[in-house]
């Protein structure tokens, strides 16, 4: 899809870098990357230091950067352009999907996002560059970065300290550090997807889907580690501020 | 920036934190935190500059292993609109090197298979 996206643009000088935020490693990220065959780099941020360095609290998150190493955006949602043809997702095709994900399914119909106007922000950046009026001066960039406190900064040093640890293959001690995570950066959607799909899930799900089970499973509700889970997490909050809006 | 020993060279922790040492202070971009005990030398203690930069440094209980986190200068994620230097592997293991890409627009794009 990005991939598509790129071959459109790259002529006109842009460059497309995808960045996978995951723990376990690349053998996760696998599948989905060679499916994609990108020809743009396509990398992998195991410690999610990405998060840290640029301020991505979900997924799918972009920065944009110029030709001088100059970030004109910072860390925003980044909705998959509608003009790129792509075939429809059916992460259970072949399964009859427990009750559970249904759930998360229809969460998921009310997660609202702004793709039209996020792909036209990018075209229009790629045509006309720093007159664009989506590039933003650098005190605007600052401005508009991921807010920060003293909580958030120690949270982000136990999100990564439990991701070195998961990386080292000791899960168990790197859920509490997790945990703090959570607690002290309750806002960031990718600490918290990214420590809910290592818990097992339920519904005798295998392969890549289980990933997104990101819950407590019915019987063994005493053995989930977090706090919030994505359906509790999601609710909580109102699908429809999963995203914020595009803001020009 | 994972820590393995609270005492490193002054190149490490300038890579690892973004912030380069110097007489007025720890500085990155235009901005600088003063330091009262500056490292002199090549090796930093890496609690002790925590402590006077306001860095969380943050440990393990079975493991003799730390993690210093960012600032929080300016209460956001970033104090320049520099891109910071970021190098990274591939699906292969092969670092890349985000400046490489000088000279062109880029568009980066955090997933995840989750």
């Amino acid at each position: 899809m990005w991939q598509q996206f790129r071959n459109q643009l790259h002529p006109e000088g842009l460059e497309i870098v995808t960045v996978a935020l995951e723990t376990s490693g690349p053998e996760a990220c696998r599948p989905y990357i060679e499916a994609a065959a990108p020809e743009h780099p396509s990398l992998i941020d195991q410690t999610h230091k990405t998060a840290e360095l640029f301020g991505f609290v979900n997924i799918p998150n972009s920065v944009w950067i110029d030709e001088d190493g100059m970030i004109v955006r910072p860390a925003e949602a980044a909705p998959a352009p509608p003009s790129i043809e792509r075939p429809a997702r059916n992460a259970f095709a072949g399964v009859e999907p427990p009750e559970h994900l249904v759930e998360i399914a229809g969460e998921a119909t009310k997660i609202r996002t702004t793709p039209a106007e996020y792909e036209a922000a990018v075209r229009d950046w790629v045509a006309n560059g720093a007159d664009s009026r989506f590039a933003l001066t650098p005190d605007e960039v600052i401005a508009r970065s991921q807010p920060r406190d003293d909580d958030a900064a120690r949270g982000q040093a136990h999100f990564e300290l439990a991701a070195y640890l998961e990386g080292q293959g000791h899960h168990d001690d790197a859920v509490p550090h997790y945990r703090e995570a959570h607690r002290l950066m309750p806002d960031n959607f990718s600490y918290k997807r990214q420590a809910w799909s290592l818990e097992p899930s339920g519904g005798g799900l295998e392969g890549p889907v289980a990933r997104f089970w990101q819950g407590p499973v019915e019987g063994s509700e005493d053995e989930w580690p977090y706090d919030g889970d994505w359906l509790r997490d999601v609710r909580a909050m109102g699908a429809e501020n999963y995203y914020p809006g595009f803001t020009p | 920036m994972i820590v393995e020993s609270l005492l490193m060279s002054r190149q490490a922790f300038e890579a690892g934190t973004g912030w380069q040492l110097k007489p007025e202070g720890a500085c990155k971009g235009d901005v600088c935190i003063p330091l009262v005990d500056p490292p002199k030398g090549d090796t930093v203690d890496v609690a002790s500059i925590a402590g006077q930069m306001g860095l969380p440094l943050v440990a393990d209980e079975n493991h003799p292993v730390w993690a210093l986190g960012p600032d929080a200068v300016g209460s956001r994620t970033l104090v320049t609109a520099e891109a910071p230097p970021m190098t990274l592997p591939d699906l292969d293991g092969d670092p890349f090197e985000l400046a490489s890409l000088r000279g062109q627009k880029v568009l980066m794009i955090a997933w995840s298979p989750y």
